[in-house]
């Protein structure tokens, strides 16, 4: 597995994404650093490819964002030859086919999450060998090793979108305060199918947690 | 269609003065000789049913199909050349593989028609090629339900309830116009799509024929397929009464 080029800016990250019934809530946190140096204390991890479809990415900025590139480029193509946008399954698997067949380049780890009118809300992971899961949420980047078991514990299915994002909120916040390579604000996408609603959680307020 | 524009029914790549491609409607006359082929679309499937002609007492009874499988949702029944159709569902299934692959979900049918329809068009532009001697039907089951498409010889498609091609075209739309296909169940449907085949078959020129009958819907599994022996059977059945019937009521004379 490819590790960093010098000098290449990586997201050491912490992101996620959880559906619920008529939805999906993305999070991450903000921090891209060059090594000790943070680079962006504010990034915006997640990325629109589509109308209703956001993806979290994590691994090498210049990665992640080349194949966000390609895929929103397809999903237009795709809309406009289909009369209507794509599944969240449909951009999924046009991220797995470029993951999978650039497996030895790339240091990708994408989340795709997002509503159509088939499925509703979903979850697809691709980690980094480029293979392809459904999943009713998914964690992803270095913070996130810290707080799987927060979430084994705390994820119960069909949680309302009230509780989906308070528990994305606390699982960055916990993972940002004991990840060194995550931090900065949590950002949080909230996709139903009203559309997309953004917010911010600036490091200052951010839920009450031991932090030593 | 005389040829009036003498010399201008040489080649594809040449309109005659009044505008038309002749090699493409010869390629429409070639469809026009073959056996009857029909397609029902109902409110929870499609049938595909044909009149398959045998030249031969010597053929072996249910060889040779007729119509076939383009990918495990889309069936495909044609009049015309059946080395062009080989062809066309050779690309069809390339088509529904390569969509597949790379969406990961079953290719809808407006876009695999649309495709097919590219496909046969581009063979009514250059001189060094002829047009395709085949209609083509498509019968599908995608995310919006039944569907059915024809692919012309000019690369024109379009969707439909109730299409027919072959020799029996006429007789044969006159009979589906008659039905009220969007409250039929899929099994009545093909029962009347064995009755129309049967009707419209003209024994005093091709003595042997055999039936054909394929169907997509919810009792297949979405997935296109012929119809079960014991089904198959039946409609047969069903036909041959209804046409026994008709003999006695009046000898129709079936049309060019």
């Amino acid at each position: 597995m490819s590790k960093l080029k010098p000098g290449e800016i990586s997201m050491g990250t912490t992101i996620m994404a959880v559906e619920f019934d008529g939805g999906v809530v993305l999070g991450a946190d903000s921090r891209t650093s060059s090594g000790p140096y943070i680079v962006n204390r504010v990034t915006d991890k997640l990325t629109m490819v589509n109308e209703n479809i956001y993806c979290c990415r994590s691994g090498s900025a210049a990665d992640t964002q080349a194949v966000a590139d390609i895929v929103r480029y397809q999903l237009d193509q795709y809309t406009a030859q289909h009369g209507e946008p794509p599944t969240v399954k449909v951009a999924a698997s046009l991220f797995q086919e470029i993951c999978y067949q650039n497996r030895s380049q790339l240091m990708a780890g994408i989340i795709i999450a997002g509503w159509d009118k088939r499925e509703g809300g979903s979850v697809y992971d691709i980690p980094l060998g480029g293979s392809l899961h459904r999943e009713p949420f998914s964690l992803g980047g270095s913070g996130s090793t810290y707080v799987y078991g927060y979430c084994d514990k705390t994820f119960r299915r069909g949680m309302s979108k009230e509780e989906c994002i308070e528990f994305v909120k606390n699982t960055v916040s916990l993972a940002m305060t004991r990840d060194g390579s995550s931090g900065g604000v949590v950002r949080l996408a909230v996709i139903t199918k009203d559309g997309v609603e953004r917010h911010i959680i600036p490091g200052n307020q951010l839920p009450e947690q031991y932090t030593g | 269609m005389t040829s009036i524009g003498t010399g201008y029914d040489l080649s594809v790549s040449t309109y005659s003065p009044d505008g038309r491609v002749f090699q493409v409607e010869y390629a429409q006359k070639a469809v026009d000789n073959s056996g009857t082929a029909i397609g029902l679309r109902v409110k929870d499937g499609v049938v595909l049913a044909v009149e398959k002609i045998k030249h031969s007492r010597l053929l072996v009874p249910n060889s040779n199909k007729r119509i076939m499988t383009a990918g495990t949702h889309i069936g495909v029944a044609s009049a015309g050349w059946m080395s062009d159709t080989r062809h066309l569902v050779k690309r069809a299934r390339d088509e529904a593989r390569h969509y597949n692959s790379t969406y990961k979900s079953p290719i809808p049918a407006n876009i695999i028609a649309e495709r097919m329809g590219m496909y046969v068009q581009a063979y009514t532009l250059y001189s060094a090629v002829r047009p395709f001697g085949v209609s083509t039907l498509l019968a599908t089951m995608d995310a919006d339900g039944p569907q059915l498409y024809m692919i012309e010889p000019s690369g024109q498609y379009m969707g439909y309830h109730g299409c027919a091609v072959g020799k029996g075209k006429q007789a044969a739309k006159t009979e589906i116009e008659k039905l009220d296909l969007s409250t039929m169940s899929v099994r009545d449907a093909v029962k009347e799509a064995a009755r129309i085949i049967y009707s419209v078959h003209d024994s005093s020129k091709d003595k042997l024929f055999e039936l054909e009958l394929s169907w997509v819907c919810g009792e297949s599994g979405g997935i296109h397929t012929h119809v079960p022996q014991d089904l198959f059977n039946e409609a047969v059945e069903y036909a041959e009464n209804a046409d026994a019937s008709d003999d006695e009521d009046d000898e129709m004379d079936d049309d060019e």
